[in-house]
């Protein structure tokens, strides 16, 4: 009687994870002034250790008034940013103008958090000017928990940056200290030296930043190197 | 009927829109289903999201893929001869960091209805928007406006069709109708009950020692801010995961108002200051 022999160095077969998210590292800061935000983000793409791009913007234009900056799971910041975008088309040509900041931050939110039983692994930060001009910025957490702040870290390195802001920003917990207006060239310079400290010290956040400065103007894009290691 | 057909004439009338919009709009509103719906939330790739959520948490090199979502803290409410207060911390946590410490867990529905957050942040807004909805279109039909056991039913009854699916939620829902004040405390597992002293979140136990002690209907305005406040303030204390501002709010016939803003950390060295000796 003839037996049949298992294939030889065949593994016994295991069970395929599913695993749909990954993390493809990136921070955001944002800044708002009076009547300006900066918003900046980092170029570097990874997967685990392994570096994919050196030149992935992670800000995203959504108006002359809003830019938002997505970063974590890099196809679910394609799929949201994508949808987000026909989103506020749709919105353009039905109301013959631009969504102001504040209703694309609402926006956002209801959208993040249709997926709430399986959420868009993303870390969400939009800045822009609101309805008054004034300077904006809104964090997200990944299932559409938004709130306003003046300055907010967002990303691999947000652990890492935001006592930095809180300290130099917004000037937390000092003695006396009143935080007073940011300007323009001030915020652009803490957005610099957050993102080189980050780079310093954290694997997932490098090569360069792309910097955003918004306001009644429109948007003003400016370019930054960080170190390439 | 050919002819009609041939000329894309469609004779039969249509109640589902969505079935007619062009296939861009069409993928779109599959990826924003709730704009059409609030109640309608996309369904998952898999069963039992509670517990396949946490599972998938890691990538294809098997890195820890952690997603950490804001939660809301300790929050408390009482009846008293005044009407209703309301006393919240401001900490918004994702894991063990502090995401936020300004965060307002008493969510302003409309002038005579008012919802505390705790449990997960997300959750707690998005449908504490929708039953705002639900309140106004309610006033707008029946041209008064909804009672505080209507709303806190409205809102028991949304959630508990996701009971199960890991949505994470209690909350109290208070405010003033034609039959005075009211204070229903409700939870993402369905329980909603009434009653007169309520408190919720990590830091509940730590406020309830301080609120418990102090409590009797006959307080005085004054009293009881001092006491919704200094409840709180002990949770912070003791909680790790409350702190940030201290928000009080009064509710009374009139509606509700904002009684005070302050900083824990400020409160904390005023209490101090009151429990030295006076020599």
């Amino acid at each position: 009687m003839a037996m049949i022999e298992p294939f030889a160095g065949h593994t016994p077969v295991q069970a395929q994870r599913f695993s749909p998210y990954s993390d493809n590292g990136g921070t955001i800061v944002a800044i708002a002034g009076e009547d300006f935000a900066v918003i900046g983000s980092d170029t570097r793409l990874t997967v685990g250790y392994s570096i994919n791009t050196r030149e992935q913007s992670k800000l995203f234009r959504l108006s002359d008034k809003t830019v938002l900056g997505s970063c974590g799971c890099w196809c679910d910041v394609l799929t949201l940013t994508r949808v987000l975008n026909a989103r506020l088309q749709m919105y353009n040509h039905e109301h013959q103008k631009e969504m102001n900041t504040p209703a694309v931050a609402q926006l956002l939110s209801t959208m993040l958090y249709y997926k709430r039983f399986f959420p868009y692994y993303v870390s969400n930060l939009l800045a822009g000017l609101d309805a008054d001009g004034k300077g904006a910025v809104y964090h997200y957490d990944p299932v559409g928990h938004y709130e306003r702040n003046q300055y907010y870290a967002g990303g691999s390195s947000s652990a890492l940056l935001q006592p930095f802001l809180d300290n130099q920003v917004g000037m937390k917990n000092m003695n006396g200290a009143v935080p007073e207006a940011i300007t323009r060239e001030r915020a652009v310079a803490i957005v610099k030296d957050a993102f080189i400290s980050a780079a310093e010290r954290e694997i997932h956040t490098g090569d360069a930043i792309i910097i955003n400065i918004i306001d009644k103007t429109g948007v003003k894009e400016e370019r930054f190197s960080l170190r390439k290691d | 009927m050919a002819l009609a057909e041939l000329c894309g004439l469609d004779t039969q009338f249509k109640f589902n829109l969505r079935k007619n919009v062009i296939p861009m709009e069409e993928d779109i509103a599959q990826y924003t289903g709730n704009l059409y719906n609030s109640s309608q939330l996309a369904v998952p790739p898999y069963m039992n999201p509670a517990e396949s959520l946490a599972a998938i948490q890691q990538d294809e090199l098997g890195n820890n893929i952690r997603m950490h979502f804001d939660h809301g803290t300790t929050t408390l409410g009482f009846r008293y001869q005044g009407g209703v207060l309301l006393a919240v911390d401001s900490r918004a946590t994702g894991g063990s960091y502090i995401g936020s410490s300004d965060v307002k867990k008493i969510i302003e529905l409309n002038d005579y209805l008012l919802a505390t957050m705790a449990g997960g942040a997300a959750d707690c807004v998005y449908w504490d928007r929708v039953l705002a909805k639900h309140c106004r279109l309610y006033e707008l039909r029946n041209r008064e406006r909804i009672s505080i056991a209507a709303a806190s039913k409205l809102m028991s009854n949304m959630v508990y069709n996701y009971k199960g699916m890991g949505l994470s939620i209690g909350m109290m829902i208070t405010g003033w109708d034609k039959r005075g004040s009211s204070l229903y405390y409700m939870d993402s597992e369905g329980t909603r009950t009434k009653g007169d002293c309520f408190s919720v979140g990590s830091g509940s136990v730590h406020a309830f020692g301080v609120l418990d002690s102090g409590y009797h209907w006959d307080l005085t305005n004054d009293e009881a801010y001092d006491l919704g406040r200094r409840s709180i303030y002990h949770a912070t204390y003791r909680d790790v995961a409350s702190g940030g501002m201290i928000r009080v709010y009064h509710v009374t016939e009139k509606g509700w108002t904002s009684i005070s803003v302050d900083d824990c950390s400020e409160l904390h060295y005023k209490y101090e200051d009151e429990r030295k000796p006076k020599s």
